[in-house]
């Protein structure tokens, strides 16, 4: 009687939305990692010499390099021979609008909630959408140019303005900064490229959409933002994947540059494939996102909404290079079911002055593990050095984990560092003392998660957070019945 | 209003209501008294409807329906209300936005529009004012680090914005300071109508000085051994249990022989 009623344990159908397959002509390389697929991603992507030489030497060192195993997560061992490296929708040629789109992708994406139609975007949201190995389609290009602004894919800067992408690229996160970071510099295939000027503050949301379509393939895209003195930008980063049983690969570095008094606000709502509720197929997610503040007084903030995924491995951290700089972490990560996340952020103060805060809460539901894992190091320079952490956790039910790892580093005597968390459990007791006040389960369990991530969820674009938090009550319908 | 007919409950294969039967009318107080471990909050927590309790035999009706067959939550939005004896903690979620969330899930149930803000803050206001409920409480985490007086006093006022048909009070009384208790009393007087009628889990005699009782009965293990009229408390008091467990020493003794 009692295992059957446990409403918290009990399971219905995963409701994934957004696991759909599109049918379009794709151009696939054959499975397998070797240098002779680097030339042809090279080749394919009509790529300066300068890139051949970077990629190359990236495969070398990531032939050298192992798979970390410091995470606290569990998963078979991955084939990277058995991976496709490269499938892009066909289109015919060079794009010169986006009228010219294939209807059926512009269908996938507006499936997808994603409108590529300039006019009917109301909310001047920018976006870049990126279909397995390349971007398809960039709004607003036009008029952001106007403004000095670039925003395109990875794959055009490199051709159009390769100055810029030679001198970041890598930068923040250097090719052989750990094991996937490596693999991403030797076959990323695409990606999105901002540059704001200086003094411009771009008036509308950068945003980029990815999304896995077809079979066996991994992605591998590189973002890069470049903000310039005194600009502003607030960019967007979305995500799904069809269901399938096999797991898949996404390994994507992100970098940030901020030069002085620049501040860049990076959001980003993850809804990979999970998996189904035994834990069969979803989206490896190992990503490495870093920014730094190289300019004084300049900000980096991060939000991220981690919903999705099989196992998600990701630390989007700042480098505080500049004095006065601030570096901000937001998080909210769920994991249901079997999903694993170790997730967390690492604040590196260098200059002096600088100010990090850190707000990490990690919701965890059915036989779920979830991990905070952050550093916050202060150098020798850093004085007065500022950082205020807070992680908790919310565990639904009595199957699932979480965990706290931080690390704290300090080498500077006037630096300060706070540290706090919580963890609280949300069980049988509390959903019938709501169902007693006559509020049913899903109600009490919105209510329940939407109070705890609400410090999270005030970070991020009003547009966003409505999506975001309709997120969090889908994902744990699983968990709750 | 509440007609209970020979309930038989169990949890996790132990029985613990032994045919319970109780009838309840509107306008009516009832207070139930009984030993530590009798049945009294298994009682409370089975016509709740919480699920880990398995119902072996009998029938509920409540106002004409089948109480057993509605969910926890339709219970509730029934009329049937809990001032539970250890209430929980949530941790993340306002009194305000919890008690706002039930009052509106109520009106919803019933085809009302949800109150605005500024009609639930009148409301509110009132019923503050009812139970002496501090302010400060309202914006903290339901119950969360609640001293256990401030809790209790949390369930009557909740019982007061939700204005229930039926309102169980377990043991609401044990822990309060005699000003809490006066409060809590005057509280539940006040609630008192001709259409409502209120259950009291209680040891004391205390709060049933203040409440006046239509009618007491004795609950021993799983059953209702003795029913009577406020006076029945008072000799409760006066004696303890022994004497009923005598009592029942005795019929039990007597019902063996017959059978
Ligand atoms: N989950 C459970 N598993 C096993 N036994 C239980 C469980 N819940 C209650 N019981 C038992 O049921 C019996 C009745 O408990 P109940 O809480 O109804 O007593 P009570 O009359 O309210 O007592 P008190 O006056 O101490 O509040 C007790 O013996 C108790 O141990
Ligand atoms: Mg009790």
């Amino acid at each position: 009687m009692k295992e059957e009623l446990n409403t918290l344990e009990q399971t219905v159908l995963n409701d994934y939305k957004y696991g759909f397959v599109t049918d379009i002509d794709t151009d696939i390389v054959p499975k397998g990692i070797n240098e002779t697929l680097i030339r042809l991603i090279w080749a394919k992507k009509n790529e300066p010499d300068w890139m051949l030489d970077w990629r190359l030497k990236a495969y070398t060192q990531w032939q050298k390099m192992e798979e970390p195993k410091w995470p606290n997560v569990t998963y078979p061992a991955i084939n990277y021979q058995d991976i496709i490296y490269y499938a892009a929708p066909k289109q015919k040629g060079q794009l010169k609008g986006l009228d010219e789109l294939d209807p059926e992708l512009r269908r996938t994406f507006e499936k997808l909630g994603i409108s590529l139609d300039e006019q009917k975007r109301l909310s001047g949201v920018a976006v870049d959408v990126v279909m397995d190995s390349v971007s398809v389609a960039t709004s607003f290009k036009k008029q952001l140019s106007e403004i000095g602004v670039i925003f395109c894919s990875m794959s055009e800067a490199i051709q159009q303005h390769p100055e810029l992408v030679k001198k970041y690229l890598g930068s923040v996160v250097p090719m052989t900064d750990n094991y996937f970071a490596a693999l991403n510099a030797a076959v990323f295939t695409d990606g999105s490229f901002c540059f704001i000027p200086k003094s411009v503050r771009c008036p509308m949301e950068l945003s980029t959409y990815f999304r896995i379509n077809a079979e066996n393939s991994g992605q591998f895209e590189r973002t890069l933002i470049i903000a310039e003195d005194d600009s502003y930008v607030s960019y967007l980063e979305g995500c799904t994947a069809p269901m399938r049983d096999e797991n898949q690969l996404h390994a994507a570095v992100v970098e940030l540059v901020a030069l002085s008094k620049a501040e860049i606000k990076y959001s980003t709502v993850q809804n990979w494939y999970p998996g189904d509720k035994e834990g069969h197929g979803g989206i490896y997610n190992f990503v490495t996102k870093r920014g730094i503040c190289i300019g004084e007084h300049s900000k980096i903030s991060w939000t991220q909404v981690e919903t999705g995924s099989a196992i998600t491995w990701k630390y989007p951290s700042v480098i505080l290079k500049g004095d006065g700089s601030i570096g901000e972490f937001y998080s909210i990560a769920l994991t249901n079911n079997h999903q694993q996340a170790d997730t967390g952020t690492k604040m590196i103060h260098l200059g002096k002055n600088t100010k990090s805060r850190i707000v990490s809460k990690g919701i965890s539901a059915g036989y779920s593990n979830n991990s905070y894992r952050g550093l916050v190091r202060a150098g020798k320079g850093a004085t007065n050095a500022r950082n205020y952490s807070q992680c908790d956790s919310l565990l639904l039910g009595d199957k699932c984990g979480a965990n706290t790892f931080p690390y704290i580093e300090v080498k500077n005597t006037t630096a300060v560092v706070e540290h706090e968390a919580t963890t609280s459990k949300i069980g049988e007791d509390q959903l019938f003392y709501c169902k007693q006040r006559g509020i049913d389960t899903e109600t009490a369990v919105a209510l329940i998660v939407n109070g705890f991530a609400k410090e999270v969820m005030n970070q991020l674009p009003m547009e966003f957070a409505v999506e975001a938090q309709k997120l969090l009550a889908i994902n744990l319908e699983g968990s709750v019945g | 209003m509440l007609s209970i007919k020979n309930i038989h409950a169990a949890i996790e294969g132990k029985q613990i209501l032994n045919g319970i039967n109780l009838e309840i009318k509107p306008g009516e107080v009832h207070a139930i008294m009984g030993p530590n471990g009798s049945g009294k909050s298994t009682l409370a927590l089975v016509l709740a409807g919480r699920e880990e309790y398995e119902i072996t035999q009998g029938m509920v009706t409540f106002s004409g329906k089948d109480l057993l067959e509605m969910s926890p939550e339709d219970r509730a939005r029934e009329g049937l209300f809990i001032a539970f004896q250890y209430p929980v903690e949530i941790p993340g979620v306002s009194t305000t936005n919890f008690i706002k969330t039930a009052v509106n899930e109520k009106r919803k149930y019933h085809g009302q529009e949800a109150l605005d803000a500024v009609a639930f803050l009148k409301l509110m206001k009132e019923k503050m004012a009812l139970v002496n409920m501090d302010q400060s409480l309202l914006s903290r985490s339901i119950n969360e680090g609640f001293s256990g007086g401030e809790k209790k006093r949390n369930e009557i006022f909740q019982m007061a914005m939700l204005e229930p048909k039926l309102a169980i009070l377990d043991e609401t009384d044990s822990g309060l300071d005699i000003d809490a208790l006066r409060v809590v009393a005057k509280g539940v007087n006040e609630l008192r109508h001709k259409d409502r009628a209120i259950l009291i889990i209680t040891h004391y005699q205390r709060l049933l000085d203040y409440l006046q009782p239509d009618f007491v009965h004795v609950l021993y293990n799983g059953r209702i051994v003795r029913s009577g009229g406020k006076e029945l408390a008072l000799e409760l008091e006066e004696k303890g249990y022994d004497f009923i467990k005598d009592e029942i020493g005795l019929t039990a003794g007597v019902q063996a022989g017959i059978n």
